[in-house]
C-alpha cells in the first residue's frame, strides 16, 4: 500500500504547491501507516522532495510529456498508482490538477473529493473536509471507493519540513494516445500569477481609472504580489479579464489579499473567501468588505497606498 | 452538430447558506434556484452554435422534479428540448455515469458544461464524463470555435492560456470567456411561452454507484471583527501584518 502524490514541475522546477502536496501526502501516509510515493515528470531537482517527506520519488522522463496533456498524465498516474498499490492519490488544485483529477478518478474507479482543506478526519471511513458553496461552507464527505483521489486546496495545509532519506526510481510508463493537440501556449510573461501568488493586491472602481494602477503595481512589486481587480474594473476594460477575481472570475487563495477601492459585493467575496488575511482600504466606512476583512483602513487610497508603500520599503530595508 | 448542455440547478449566488437536519442537508427554504452561472456561459455559447451554425441544443439535468423550472428556463432561453434524469444528484461520479448514458443514447458530438457548480464546487462531472466516454476533453475553457468537425479551444492555465485543437466529439467545461456576461440572455415572454410546449423528457436513472457520500456541512467559524487602523498610522498595518498575521 502507499499514498501517491503528483508533484508538478514547470521547466524542471517544482511549483511551491508541490512541496505543500508532498508535506500533506506524508502526513496522510503516516495516518494510514504506509509510505509516500511522489510521481514527477521531467523534474530536475527530485532530491528536494526528501525534505518534505518523499520516501520514494517515481521519476518519469519523457519528451512527449513536455507539453501537458491531461489524458496522458492521468494515464501515467493510473499506471503509477497500480504499480505502487496506492490507495490515496493526491493532486494539486491548480489549472492542470483540476483538469487531471477527474480523469485519474475514472481511470482508477475512485471517488474524488476536490478542494480538500485539511488532513482526513478519519481514515476508516476515509473522511475529508472540503470547501463548498464558494468557501461559504465546508462539506465533510466520505470517499467510499477502495482508491481515493483528492485535490488539495492551495495554502490550506502549508509547507512542512519532514526530512526523510528517500530514493529515486526511474519509471517508464506506456504513454496513451490523445487526439487533442496543443497548438500554442501564451504566458503572461514575467509577472507573478494570481494562482501562484502568496499575496494578491487588488483594485476596484474606487481607483477611478486605469491610469491610477501604477501604485497598485508598485505595492504588488514590493510585496512580490500578483495584481488583480474587481469585476467592474475588468468590464470597463481598465484591466485585463485575466485579473478579474470573484464568483465568475478567478478564485484567490492567497495568504494575504489587499483590496483597494473595492466595496466587497457578495460575488467578489465569493472569489476571495479562501484567502487567509484580508486587508481593505476604502473611503466608505460602510463598505460591506469591512465585515469580511481582518484589517481595515478607512481612507483615500491615493493617500493611504503611497504611505503604505513607503512603510513597506522601510520594513523591507530593516528586515532584509 | 448535436449539442448537449449539462445544467446544474443551484442556489443563486446571493443566497444565504444554511443547513438543516443536523447540518446534513442544504436548507432550500426561501432560496431562489438558478441555472449554474458557469453552465449559463456554456448554454449561451450553444445558442450561438444553434443560430449561426444550425446546431440542435438539448439541455440535461440529473435531479428530482424540483429542478424542472431550471430546465424550463434553459428552454425559454432557446434550447430545443430537455432531459431530466430522475435521481437526486449527490455525487459527481454518479452524475457523470448517468450523463454518459444520455450522451450514448443521444449520440451528441459536443457536450458543454460549466467547469464547476457554485454550490458543491466539485468540478469533476465534465472530466469524468469525457473519461467514461473516451471523448476529447478541455477544462476551464475560455473560447471555442468549431468549423465542420474541427474544434479550436482555448483553456485558462496558471498565468496565461493554451490553445488546443481536435476533432469532434468533444466535451468542454467552460467558464467566462466562452461568452461574456453581457452576452447572457434573459428569457423573453415569447421564449417562456414556447418553452412550455417544448419536450422535457424524464428518463429513469441507471442507479450508478457513487464515489463519495456527504456526511455533514459546517460553516466557517465567525471571524473576529475587522481591526481598524487609522489612515494616518499606516505603519501599524505593516507591523500587524508582520507580527500578528505573519503574512509578510
Amino acid at each position: 500500500m502507499s499514498v501517491l502524490v503528483f508533484a508538478e514541475s514547470s521547466e524542471g522546477k517544482f511549483k511551491k504547491s508541490s512541496f505543500e502536496l508532498t508535506s500533506y501526502g506524508k502526513k496522510v501516509a503516516e495516518q494510514l501507516g504506509t509510505n509516500l510515493v511522489v510521481l514527477t515528470i521531467n523534474a530536475t531537482e527530485n532530491e528536494t522532495l526528501y525534505k518534505y517527506g518523499a520516501e520514494k520519488v517515481l521519476q518519469v522522463t519523457s519528451e512527449v510529456l513536455a507539453t501537458f496533456n491531461a489524458k496522458k498524465v492521468a494515464n501515467v498516474l493510473k499506471q503509477a498508482a497500480e504499480k505502487e498499490n496506492s490507495k490515496v492519490v493526491i493532486v494539486d488544485s491548480n489549472a492542470n490538477g483540476l483538469y487531471l483529477a477527474p480523469l485519474v478518478a475514472v481511470n482508477l474507479s475512485a471517488g474524488f473529493a476536490s478542494n480538500v482543506m485539511a488532513l482526513p478526519s478519519s481514515t476508516s471511513p476515509f473522511t475529508v473536509k472540503r470547501k463548498a458553496f464558494s468557501s461559504k461552507a465546508f462539506n465533510n464527505c466520505k470517499i467510499s471507493t477502495d482508491i481515493k483521489v483528492i485535490s488539495l486546496s492551495k495554502n490550506s495545509y502549508g509547507v512542512h519540513e519532514n526530512e526523510v532519506s528517500g530514493s529515486i526510481e526511474g519509471f517508464s510508463p506506456v504513454i496513451a494516445t490523445s487526439n487533442l493537440s496543443s497548438e500554442k501556449i501564451e504566458q503572461t510573461t514575467g509577472k507573478v500569477t494570481i494562482a501562484d501568488a502568496d499575496i494578491v493586491v487588488s483594485g476596484g472602481r474606487g481607483l477611478k481609472g486605469p491610469e491610477n494602477w501604477g501604485m497598485v503595481e508598485d505595492l504588488a512589486s514590493i510585496l512580490g504580489a500578483a495584481t488583480a481587480c474587481s469585476k467592474p474594473v475588468s468590464d470597463l476594460g481598465w484591466r485585463p479579464h485575466s485579473e478579474h477575481v470573484g464568483q465568475t472570475g478567478k478564485p484567490v487563495a492567497s495568504n494575504l489579499y489587499i483590496a483597494i477601492g473595492i466595496s466587497g459585493a457578495i460575488q467578489h467575496l465569493a472569489g476571495i473567501n479562501s484567502s487567509k488575511i484580508k486587508v481593505v482600504i476604502n473611503t466608505d466606512a460602510e463598505a460591506p468588505f469591512f465585515k469580511a476583512a481582518d484589517y481595515g483602513i478607512v481612507g483615500d487610497a491615493f493617500e493611504v497606498v503611497p504611505k503604505l508603500i513607503e512603510k513597506l520599503k522601510e520594513f523591507k530595508a530593516n528586515n532584509a | 452538430m448535436k449539442i448537449l448542455v449539462c445544467i446544474s440547478h443551484v442556489p443563486d449566488t446571493t443566497s444565504k447558506v444554511n443547513f438543516t437536519e443536523n447540518d446534513t442537508k442544504f436548507d432550500s427554504n426561501g432560496v431562489q434556484f438558478v441555472i449554474n452561472p458557469y453552465d449559463e456561459f456554456a448554454l449561451t455559447r450553444a445558442m450561438w452554435f444553434k443560430e449561426k451554425q444550425g446546431a440542435t441544443v438539448t439541455v440535461v439535468n440529473v435531479g428530482n422534479a424540483s429542478t424542472e423550472p431550471t430546465l424550463r428556463k434553459a428552454l425559454a432561453i432557446g434550447a430545443d428540448d430537455a432531459i431530466r434524469v430522475n435521481i437526486e444528484a449527490t455525487d459527481g461520479f454518479a452524475v457523470a455515469k448517468e450523463l454518459a448514458e444520455v450522451v450514448k443514447n443521444g449520440s451528441y458530438n459536443l457536450v458543454l458544461a460549466g467547469k464547476e457548480s457554485i454550490d458543491y464546487n466539485g468540478g469533476m462531472v465534465p472530466g469524468m464524463l469525457a473519461s467514461l466516454l473516451d471523448y476529447n476533453f478541455v477544462n476551464a475553457c475560455i473560447s471555442l470555435e468549431i468549423d465542420g468537425e474541427k474544434a479550436t479551444i482555448s483553456r485558462e492555465i496558471d498565468g496565461g492560456k493554451e490553445v488546443l485543437s481536435c476533432n469532434l466529439p468533444l466535451i468542454v467545461a467552460g467558464q467566462k470567456g466562452l461568452v461574456e456576461e453581457k452576452d447572457l440572455r434573459i428569457p423573453n415572454m415569447r421564449g417562456i411561452m414556447m418553452a412550455r410546449k417544448k419536450p422535457l423528457i424524464v428518463v429513469e436513472s441507471i442507479n450508478s454507484e457513487a464515489g463519495t457520500i456527504s456526511v455533514s456541512f459546517e460553516k466557517p467559524t465567525a471571524k473576529s471583527a475587522c481591526k481598524m487602523i487609522d489612515a494616518d498610522n499606516v505603519g501599524e498595518l505593516v507591523n500587524l501584518l508582520h507580527t500578528e498575521a505573519k503574512v509578510i
